[in-house]
């Protein structure tokens, strides 16, 4: 789960990482009002789920509390790779002498968190590495011993030849690890930490990126989930126990398992079609996650025809068979259906789907194969 | 032959009682799986339908009935300590079923099993069956008949279907191993690619990836330079979007590592048939069993 840069930097002041002086505005006279309360330059940033805001126009200099009304007026609202505005952050315009970049991210190779840093700061660390690799230098942490003072400190050494900058580095380096870890982040990052021209450092942006996994842990986590960020059909499949992708196809997919949804979704483009969404039911099914999922995907005003995949491991065909009897029941379809499934319970659901005026079949690529004719307005092969 | 797991394997299930564990536990037993013992800790003293013991803890359990191989379906905040567990009181195979594992959980996990000597399989893996003779996990044993074929994949019910194609065309297999979806897992694609290679019995294998990570190149690599046996591959996600968690974990594509034609690429230039569809294994199998 992402969270927004002014929670993140809420969560880093938290364990001590120092973090410029802001608040959160939603109108333009809040955002003037702060940045008369803050009484310095500040920087009116766009909070929203995407990077690359400072190109698009999300982050301005504003001199003083009228200019930070102007940019307000300007960011909120303005489109950040399809997602609206909503928020800025007011905050304490930095002095900056140099900037350097901070990250950790759990890396799959090593199989361990990474910490990543280099003084080649405040732009694309993926162009540092790509260009100039030995500009950064890459710190695997065990995580049964924590990250140690001596790798903290030559992390510090890599980016400052100033042993006092080098001790704040290092003292930054760990208030980050112990936020990371705290927090149950797959990526957390300061970039730009900002050496001031009078020696401090300061973390003038902040990101973390939480392990969904570690949800259940934090609570206090959870509850920073920004919905407005999110496609409204997300936000309900999630909170029915579906994962659901939106995709800009008609061909409506619920499949259990994600492997076998994904390459349903391909089968679908093979075979000429396009994919409606990714979504998967799950292991464990019941009647009720099938109705869910039915409504959730016949919202979608573009879905021209529903394929249902279901290979039955768990998940018992019938509970499968029972949810589209009860769903259809209750809102019948405007858009034809197609039925796969096989495995566990095969011969109840397939007596279910025919007793209800169904048809199913046991193969993968004939039901792609009729769903895609189905979804060009076609009739079934 | 098989790997992994045989009719030697004596199976502890941690979570024995609780819904998904009693279930599978029933089914493996059906399938022919010699199930020693279950734990579930408070529960010590009780029997598992009649037959099986139950312990609070594994190092009872191993010390009681000789388990050598745990399937672990405790929920997602205890399975990182059940692995633990499992690998510290002896185990030296772990099959790791639950989903939703922390992943910063693992990093702690993975080197502690290392270090052991066990073989850690999944977390968020369907399991492991050597068909005809044991089962450990919720691969349906119905689909599955003894055979040549190795398979391994890094999905649940997409493995399902790829097997059940197989054995609808009288392929049978050596075994089918699930690695699972998540970034950071006990046993990978060269793990099971190097086990196929030294099984005399496994003829060629069969391979399904999926979009994200590098797994699937480096497993490329390895078959390109260490492997006699032929190998088809599949890679499920090639009409994915960049930068969204298909449902699994490692799912995801991100900067220029990981997407479907990368792993396509490196699969062709490996020698690695690749089934564009699943019902593709099919043909590309028997043609390279010949």
């Amino acid at each position: 789960m992402n969270i927004h840069e002014y929670q993140a930097k809420e969560i880093l002041r938290g364990f001590g990482v120092p973090i410029p002086a802001g608040k959160i505005a939603t109108t333009p006279v809040e955002a003037e009002a702060i940045a008369k309360e803050l009484g310095v330059a500040v920087m009116v940033k766009a909070q929203v789920h995407a990077g690359g805001r400072g190109k698009a126009g999300g982050v301005k200099f504003c001199k003083n509390p009228a200019e930070a009304k102007e940019k307000a007026t300007a960011i909120l609202g303005m489109q950040i790779k399809g997602l609206t505005v909503e928020k800025v952050l007011v905050t304490v315009a930095a002095d900056i002498g140099s900037e350097a970049y901070v990250g950790i991210i759990v890396d799959r190779q090593r199989k361990k968190p990474v910490f990543m840093v280099s003084a080649a700061g405040g732009i694309d660390i993926e162009q540092v590495a790509a260009q100039t690799p030995e500009k950064i230098l890459y710190l695997p942490v065990d995580t049964r011993y924590g990250l140690r003072g001596f790798e903290a400190m030559r992390m510090g050494f890599f980016l400052y030849s100033d042993v006092k900058l080098a001790k704040q580095a290092a003292k930054i380096m760990q208030q980050l690890y112990a936020a990371f870890m705290a927090s149950g982040c797959s990526l957390a990052e300061i970039n730009p930490l900002v050496a001031t021209p009078t020696g401090e450092l300061i973390a003038v942006d902040g990101k973390m990126v939480v392990d969904d996994n570690e949800l259940d842990r934090h609570a206090d986590i959870e509850a920073l989930r920004d919905v407005s960020s999110e496609a409204p059909s997300e936000v309900d499949a999630r909170n029915c126990n579906l994962t659901f992708i939106k995709l800009d196809g008609n061909v409506g997919c619920v499949v259990n398992g994600a492997g076998l949804a994904m390459a349903t979704m391909d089968l679908v483009k093979y075979y000429g079609g396009e994919p409606a969404n990714f979504l998967d039911i799950g292991g464990s099914s019941n009647p009720e996650k099938v109705v869910n999922a039915l409504r959730i995907i016949t919202a979608d005003p573009n879905v021209k025809c529903i394929l249902f995949n279901i290979f039955g491991g768990i998940t018992r065909t019938d509970d499968v068979a029972n949810g589209i009897v009860t769903a259809t029941k209750a809102n019948p379809l405007k858009v034809p259906i197609v039925i796969r499934l096989t495995g566990t319970n095969e011969e109840i659901a397939m007596k279910i789907l025919t007793e209800n005026g169904f048809s199913a079949s046991a193969d993968m690529d004939e039901a792609v194969v009729k769903a895609v004719a189905m979804a060009k307005g076609g009739q079934a092969a | 032959m098989s790997i992994f797991i045989n009719k030697d394997t004596k199976l502890v299930v941690q979570g024995i009682t609780g819904r998904d564990g009693s279930f599978h536990t029933k089914q493996a037993m059906e399938y022919g799986t010699n199930v020693v013992a279950g734990v579930t800790p408070g529960k010590g003293g009780q029997m598992f339908e009649g037959t099986v013991p139950i312990f609070n803890n594994v190092y009872d359990a191993v010390a009681k009935t000789g388990a050598n191989t745990s399937v672990i379906y405790v929920p997602p905040m205890g399975a990182a300590d059940a692995i633990m567990e499992a690998v510290d009181a002896g185990c030296a195979t772990v099959v790791c079923i639950t989903e939703g594992v922390p992943v910063l959980d693992m990093t702690r996990v993975y080197p502690f099993v290392k270090e052991k000597g066990a073989r850690l399989i999944g977390p968020n893996c369907p399991g492991v069956i050597s068909p005809g003779q044991a089962k450990v996990g919720i691969i349906p044993g119905r689909i599955c008949i003894p055979g040549n074929v190795g398979v391994v994949s890094r999905s649940g019910t997409l493995t399902y279907e790829v097997v059940y194609q197989l054995t609808r065309a009288g392929i049978g297999q050596t075994t089918c191993v699930g690695i699972g979806g998540d970034p950071i897992n006990g046993t990978n694609f060269i793990d099971c690619l190097d086990a196929f290679e030294k099984d005399p019995n496994t003829h060629a294998v069969a391979m399904m990836g999926e979009i994200g990570g590098t797994d699937e190149q480096e497993a490329a690599d390895f078959v390109k330079n260490k492997m006699t046996k032929p190998v088809v591959g599949f890679i499920a996600g090639q009409t994915a979007p960049p930068g969204r968690r298909m449902g699994h974990a490692g799912a995801i594509i991100s900067g220029s590592a990981g997407t479907a034609a990368e792993k396509i690429e490196a699969f062709k230039a490996a020698g690695i048939g690749v089934a564009v569809r699943p019902m593709d294994f099919v043909e590309l199998i028997k043609a390279k069993l010949k």
